[in-house]
C-alpha cells in the first residue's frame, strides 16, 4: 500500500529510464554541471517559461487509474441503435489480448524499415485483401483516418483522375452529415463547387467532375446503384460509394455496381465505438487509379533471396516525397484498428462474417414485421440492419424518445418524425423485446400484439444480393480455431521490432514510454462502448476528461482553446490552417493565401497548406540549419498583404532550439500573418518553453508523440490543435454532436472529439507525471540526446547543434561522408543496425543521406549505452571497407540485415565470419533479434505490384 | 558515355533528330540520379507540348522527377512497353525513347547541347 506522496510508487521514477545515479555520469560525459545547466545551454534564455506549469502534481498509476475509473462511471452506457456508421460490435477476446492490449502490437512505429515489419505488414495485407474483397475493387490502402475525411480524400482523389474535369461534385442528401459536413469542408478551400443532389435522378452538367453515393444509405436502405452509376459514367462523372465492410456480406458490393472509389470505416469489425474513435476507414479503387490513391498501400515485394516479403509500396505519392504535389497529406492513419479489423476477417473468414451478417438482417426482418404490427411503416424496401421506421404522426413520434430514454435505448432521430434503428452485431432477440416494447409504450400498443416472430431465412432482390465469393484466401480459412488464431498472431509479432524489444529512435516521432496504466481505459466498456453521437448527457465522463485534458493543454501550451477533433498531425496542420483562413476571412482579408515553410519542414506541411487552399512558398534555411531569416524577411515582405502564415516547427526539425523564433514570428505578425507551429517537437518543450512564449498562434499536438498514445504500427494519433484567443471562434464545428460555435469552421472529422477514447491515455499521462514530472521528461529528453551527441560525436558528424554545440531532444549524424569514400549510404547503416537489433532512427527526413536520432526521456542509460556500442561498431565497419580490409560490396553492411536461415546456411561465402554478421557484439547474443527476411528489394515491388494477400505458392516457408 | 548522334537538354533529357521528328528520351546521368526507375508515366499520343513544359513524370523508389519537354511539338508515339519494363530506362537510357514529336518549330534544337557540352554541363 502506497500513498501518492509515497516516493516508491511516483509515476515520473517508471516513465524516466536514467535513473538518479546515472544522470550524474550523463552530464559528466555531456560536460554540464546540472541538468539546470544543461537547459539553460540548450534552450535561449529569451524564451523560457517565466514560471513552473500550473498544473496538479504527480500522481501515481493507482491513484490515476481509480480516478479515471470514477470519471468513466459519470458515462452512461445505453443500447446505442443511432447507426450512422457507428455500431456495437464484439472484440473476438483472442484480438483483445493478444493485439489491442498487447505492447508489441500497439508500440511499433510505422513500418519504414519493412524488415522488422513483415508481422504488421501482412496484418495489413490482410487488411487490404478484406477491404478489396468485400467492396469489390482491385485495390485498397491500409487506413485513413476516419470515414467522412477518406470520402473527402475520394472527392480530392476523383478530381485527380478526371484530370480537372471541373469543379463540381455532387454529394447525395442520402449520406452520413457527418459525412457531408466533412466533404463540404474540404471542397471549398480546394475550389470545388459543392450540390447537395439525389444522383439517382439529378442531371450532370458539363462540370461535374464527381459524385458520393452512401449504400446502405443514410436511412439504412439498400438500393442498387448499377443505374446510377452508369449514368454518371455516361455523363463522363466519377463515382465513389462510402460503404459498410459488415453489409457486404451479404449486399453486392459497389465494385460491382460499377463504382470507381469506394470508402467506409471497418470499425464492426471488432473495434469498439469508443466515443468517436479510432477506428480504421479505408479507400479502395481500379487498378487504373493506383498512383491517385491517397494513404499507405501495403505491397508485396521479395528479399535479396527472394523470399517473398511485404513493404510500402508507390511511396512516391506521399507527402514526405511530393510535399505539395503529394496526393494527400495522411501521414500517421490508424494501422492498429486496421490489423484488428484484418484479423476479425481472418478469425471469422468468409462463412462466418455472412452468418454474421445473415443473422443480423434477419433480426431486423423480425423487429420490421413486429414494429408494423404496431402502425408503424418501416421505409426502407430493402435493408442490411437499419431500419426507418415511421410511427404515424409527429404527435406519436414525440413520444418514442421519454420511452427510449426510460428503457435505456438510443435511437437515431430523424427531423421528420422518423426513427432509425441500427442493429448490430451485439443484438439479441431480447434485445429486439425491449426496442418492441419501448415503442409499445409510447404508442400506447401492448407488446404482444407485436408477436413474437422467430427469424427466418430472408432473402434480398437480385439487384442487391451477394453473389459472389470473398476472402477465398487461405488465411481466411486457417485461423478459425483460437489456439490457431493466437499462435498466428504470435508469430506474426515476433517479426516485429515494437518498444518491448529495444529502443525506436526514430527522430520526430518521440517513441516513448506508453504506460501500461494509461492504456488500460482504452478497453473499459464505460469508454469504449459509447457511440460518438448519443446525447452528451449520457457522456458526462468523457466531457470531464475533455474539459480537463482541454485546460492542461491550454496550460502546456499557453494558448486559449483547444479542438480535440482532429485525429492526426497532419490534420491538425490542415485544422488549424482553416482556422487561420476562417480569422483572415472575417477580417476581410480573404486575399492572405500565401503560406511561408521552411525548407526543412516536414512533408506533411506544404501537403496541408494545399488542401487549405494555399500557396506554398518555400523559405530557405542557412548552413548551420536555421531559418534563414533574411530570405523570411524577404519573403514576408514580399508577400505582405498575401501573407496567411508561417508554419514552423519548434525547436526545428534539425533538433535546434532557432535563437532567431523570436523574431522570425514577429516578422510574420508584422505582415499581418499568423504563425503555425507544428508541434512535432513538443517533447523538446513541455515544462520550459511553450507556442505561445516563442510567438504561435496556433500549434498542433501529436498526442501519439509527446503525450504518449502509441504509435501502434502507424497509427492512431491525435493532433488536437490548441490556438489563441483570437482564434478561439473557428475552432472546428460538428453538425452532430459537440461543439457548435457560429463561426466554427467545418467539421475536419467524422466524430466530434476525434478518437476519443484514446485521449483517456493522454490524460492519465499528464495526471500522473503531473508539473514537475512533465518538465523532468523533457529535461530527461533533451540530456539523452545530448548523451548520444557526446558519446557518438568522435564517430559521426552531428549536422546541426546551437553555436555552444547543444542540440534539442534529437540530432542528425550525416552519413554522407561515407557514401564517396565507401559506398555506404544510410540505408546500410539502417538495415546494419537490426543485425545488432535495433530499429533504425529515421534517415532521409529532414535532410537525405542522415540519420535523425531522438532518444527520449525514457530509454535507460543501458539501451542508449548499446545503441551507442552498436553504432559505433557499424563506424568500425565502415571504416574497414575505408581501409580496404573489407569488400566495398560484399560486406557487413551491404548484406545486411542477415537473417537465422542466411547465416546457417551450409553455403556461406561472404569474406566475414557468420558471428560477426549475426553476433557483432556480446550484447546482442543475449537478446538476439532475427529477422524474418533479409534486404526487401523496393523496386522489385513497385514493378510489380500485388497490394492483396498473395497465392500461397507464393509464399516462402517459415 | 554521351552518343554524339543526338542533342540533350539541360534537364536531362536526349533528343534524335530525324525530318521533322525526334524521339525523346532520358540520360545515363538523369537515370543515376533517380535509381531504380518504377514507373514512367507519358502523354496522350495526339497532345501538343511546348519547349519546357512537363510531358510526364518519371518516378524511382524514392523519388519523382517531372520530365520538361525539351522541343515543341505534337506526341506521335509513346513507348507502351515502359509501363511493363520500366527497369529499361536504368539498364539502357539512351536506348530507351519514351515519347517521339513531330516537331513545330524544329530550329528549337539549336538551344540544346551536343555531347561534349551536355558531358561539360555535368561538371
Ligand atoms: C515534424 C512533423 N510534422 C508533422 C508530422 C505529421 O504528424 P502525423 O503523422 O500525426 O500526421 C510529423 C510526423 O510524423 C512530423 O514529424
Amino acid at each position: 500500500m502506497g500513498t501518492s506522496s509515497d516516493a516508491t510508487d511516483r509515476f515520473v521514477r517508471r516513465h524516466i529510464g536514467p535513473r538518479p545515479a546515472d544522470r550524474d555520469r550523463m552530464l559528466e560525459a555531456v560536460g554540464a554541471e546540472s541538468l539546470d545547466v544543461l537547459i539553460d545551454q540548450t534552450i535561449p534564455k529569451s524564451i523560457r517559461l517565466p514560471r513552473p506549469l500550473e498544473l496538479p502534481e504527480g500522481e501515481s498509476e493507482q491513484t490515476c487509474v481509480d480516478r479515471l475509473r470514477r470519471i468513466a462511471a459519470k458515462n452512461r452506457c445505453y443500447r446505442s441503435y443511432i447507426g450512422m456508421g457507428y455500431y456495437g460490435c464484439i472484440t473476438p477476446a483472442v484480438i483483445l489480448r493478444n493485439v489491442l492490449e498487447n505492447p508489441s502490437w500497439y508500440t511499433p512505429y510505422t513500418p519504414y524499415q519493412a524488415e522488422i515489419a513483415q508481422g504488421r505488414l501482412e496484418a495489413l495485407l490482410n487488411f487490404q485483401t478484406t477491404v478489396i474483397d468485400l467492396t469489390g475493387m482491385d485495390v485498397a490502402n491500409a487506413s485513413l483516418l476516419d470515414e467522412a475525411t477518406a470520402a473527402a480524400e475520394a472527392m480530392a482523389m476523383l478530381s485527380r483522375v478526371s484530370r480537372g474535369r471541373g469543379r463540381r461534385f455532387l454529394v447525395s442528401p442520402h449520406c452520413f452529415p457527418q459525412t457531408r459536413a466533412v466533404v463540404a469542408g474540404r471542397a471549398e478551400p480546394l475550389g470545388f463547387e459543392l450540390d447537395v443532389a439525389d444522383p439517382s435522378t439529378a442531371t450532370f452538367s458539363d462540370d461535374v467532375f464527381g459524385v458520393l453515393l452512401q449504400y446502405p444509405d443514410d436511412s439504412g436502405a439498400a438500393t442498387d446503384l448499377t443505374e446510377t452509376i452508369a449514368r454518371a459514367h455516361a455523363a463522363g462523372v466519377l463515382v465513389a460509394v462510402a460503404t459498410d465492410l459488415l453489409a457486404l456480406t451479404v449486399l453486392k458490393p459497389p465494385g460491382e455496381m460499377g463504382a470507381d472509389v469506394v470508402v467506409g470505416n471497418s470499425q464492426r469489425f471488432g473495434v469498439q465505438p469508443g466515443y468517436g474513435g479510432p477506428h480504421a476507414a479505408f479507400l479502395a479503387t481500379r487498378q487504373a487509379h493506383i498512383r491517385q490513391m491517397p494513404g499507405r498501400v501495403i505491397g508485396a515485394s521479395v528479399d535479396v533471396h527472394g523470399a517473398p516479403a511485404y513493404r510500402m509500396a508507390l511511396q512516391t505519392r506521399e507527402q514526405h516525397i511530393r510535399r505539395e504535389k503529394a496526393t494527400s497529406n495522411i501521414c500517421t492513419a490508424q494501422s492498429l484498428l486496421a490489423n484488428m479489423a484484418g484479423f476479425y476477417a481472418v478469425y471469422h473468414g468468409p462463412q462466418g462474417l455472412e452468418a454474421i451478417g445473415r443473422r443480423l438482417h434477419r433480426l431486423a426482418c423480425v423487429l420490421e414485421r413486429r414494429l408494423e404490427r404496431f402502425g408503424c411503416e418501416q421505409r426502407n424496401a430493402e435493408y442490411f440492419d437499419t431500419l426507418r421506421i415511421g410511427v404515424g404522426s409527429l404527435e406519436l413520434a414525440a413520444r418514442v424518445p421519454d420511452a427510449a430514454e426510460a428503457a435505456h435505448l438510443n435511437f437515431r432521430w430523424f427531423d421528420d418524425g422518423d426513427v432509425g434503428i441500427a442493429l448490430d452485431e451485439t443484438s439479441t432477440e431480447a434485445d429486439l423485446d425491449d426496442i418492441v416494447a419501448a415503442f409499445g409504450k409510447a404508442l400506447g400498443r401492448d407488446p404482444v400484439e407485436a408477436g413474437d416472430d422467430a427469424p427466418g431465412e430472408e432473402a434480398f432482390s437480385d439487384g442487391v444480393a451477394r453473389q459472389s465469393a470473398f476472402l477465398t484466401h487461405p488465411v481466411f480459412q486457417t485461423h478459425q480455431s483460437e489456439t490457431e488464431m493466437m499462435r498466428y498472431l504470435k508469430q506474426l509479432e515476433r517479426r516485429d521490432i515494437g518498444l518491448d524489444t529495444s529502443m525506436i529512435p526514430l527522430g520526430s516521432c518521440t517513441m516513448k514510454l506508453n504506460p501500461a496504466a494509461a492504456m488500460l481505459p482504452v478497453t473499459w466498456p464505460a469508454i469504449g462502448d459509447l457511440h460518438p453521437f448519443v446525447p452528451v448527457d449520457q457522456a458526462a465522463g468523457y466531457a470531464q476528461i475533455f474539459a480537463e485534458l482541454e485546460s492542461a493543454l491550454c496550460g502546456i501550451t499557453g494558448l486559449d482553446a483547444v479542438s480535440l477533433q482532429p485525429n492526426s498531425g497532419a490534420q491538425g496542420e490542415l485544422a488549424g490552417l482553416m482556422v487561420i483562413r476562417a480569422y483572415h476571412h472575417h477580417r476581410g482579408e480573404d486575399g492572405r493565401r500565401v503560406v511561408l515553410i521552411p525548407s526543412s519542414a516536414h512533408g506533411t506541411n506544404p501537403a496541408s497548406a494545399v488542401m487549405a487552399g494555399m500557396q506554398v512558398v518555400v523559405v530557405a534555411c542557412d548552413d548551420a540549419g536555421n531559418v534563414d531569416v533574411d530570405d523570411l524577411r524577404a519573403k514576408a515582405a514580399e508577400h505582405g498583404a498575401a501573407l496567411s502564415a508561417l508554419m514552423i516547427t519548434y525547436p526545428s526539425t534539425h533538433g535546434v532550439f532557432e535563437e532567431a523564433i523570436r523574431e522570425i514570428c514577429v516578422t510574420v505578425h508584422e505582415h499581418g500573418g499568423q504563425v503555425y507551429m507544428d508541434g512535432a517537437n513538443m517533447n523538446a518543450q513541455v515544462g520550459l518553453t511553450s507556442p505561445a512564449v516563442i510567438g504561435a498562434d496556433v500549434c498542433h499536438l501529436n498526442l501519439h508523440k509527446t503525450f504518449a498514445v502509441p504509435h501502434g504500427g502507424g497509427g492512431p494519433g491525435m493532433g488536437p490543435i490548441a490556438v489563441a484567443a483570437h482564434l478561439a471562434p473557428y475552432l472546428p464545428r460538428h453538425p452532430v454532436a459537440g461543439p457548435t460555435m457560429a463561426r466554427g469552421i467545418p467539421p475536419v472529422a467524422a466524430a466530434p472529439w476525434g478518437s476519443a477514447s484514446i485521449l483517456t491515455i493522454s490524460y492519465a499521462y499528464i495526471r500522473m507525471l503531473g508539473a514537475d514530472g512533465l518538465t523532468d521528461a523533457t529535461r530527461y529528453a533533451i540530456l539523452t540526446a545530448n548523451y548520444l551527441k557526446a558519446r557518438l560525436e568522435p564517430h559521426f558528424e552531428v549536422l546541426y547543434a546551437r553555436p555552444n554545440g547543444r542540440v534539442a531532444h534529437e540530432l542528425i549524424f550525416d552519413l554522407r561522408p561515407f557514401r564517396e569514400a565507401t559506398g555506404i549510404d544510410e540505408q546500410d547503416v539502417a538495415k546494419r543496425l537490426i543485425d545488432y537489433g535495433f530499429h533504425a532512427p529515421t534517415v532521409s527526413f529532414p535532410v537525405p543521406g542522415t540519420m535523425m536520432v531522438e532518444p527520449t526521456e525514457s530509454e535507460p542509460l543501458e539501451e542508449l549505452d548499446r545503441f551507442c556500442e552498436a553504432l559505433i561498431a557499424i563506424r568500425g565497419e565502415i571504416q574497414a571497407i575505408a581501409d580496404g580490409h573489407a569488400d566495398r560490396q560484399d560486406n557487413l553492411l551491404k548484406n545486411a540485415p542477415h537473417t537465422a536461415a542466411a547465416v546457417v546456411s551450409d553455403t556461406w561465402s561472404h569474406p566475414y565470419s557468420r558471428e560477426a554478421a549475426a553476433f557483432p557484439r556480446p550484447f546482442v547474443r543475449a537478446q538476439k533479434f532475427w529477422p524474418s527476411v533479409g534486404r526487401i528489394d523496393n523496386a522489385y515491388g513497385d514493378r510489380h505490384l500485388i497490394c492483396s494477400c498473395p497465392p500461397v505458392e507464393a509464399r516462402g516457408e517459415d | 558515355m554521351y552518343p554524339d548522334d543526338r542533342k540533350y537538354s539541360k534537364d536531362h533529357e536526349w533528343v534524335k533528330l530525324s525530318g521533322g521528328e525526334a524521339t525523346i528520351g532520358i540520360t545515363q546521368y538523369a537515370q543515376e540520379q533517380l535509381g531504380d526507375v518504377v514507373y514512367v508515366e507519358l502523354p496522350e499520343v495526339g497532345r501538343a507540348v511546348k519547349r519546357g513544359e512537363i510531358f510526364g513524370t518519371i518516378e524511382s523508389v524514392k523519388a519523382v522527377s517531372e520530365l520538361f519537354c525539351p522541343m515543341s511539338g505534337e506526341v506521335t508515339a509513346v513507348n507502351a512497353d515502359l509501363s511493363d519494363y520500366p527497369e529499361v530506362v536504368n539498364s539502357k537510357p539512351h536506348d530507351t525513347w519514351m515519347i517521339t514529336l513531330k516537331l513545330g518549330d524544329p530550329s528549337e534544337a539549336e538551344g540544346l547541347l551536343d555531347s561534349a557540352g551536355y558531358q561539360a554541363s555535368l561538371g
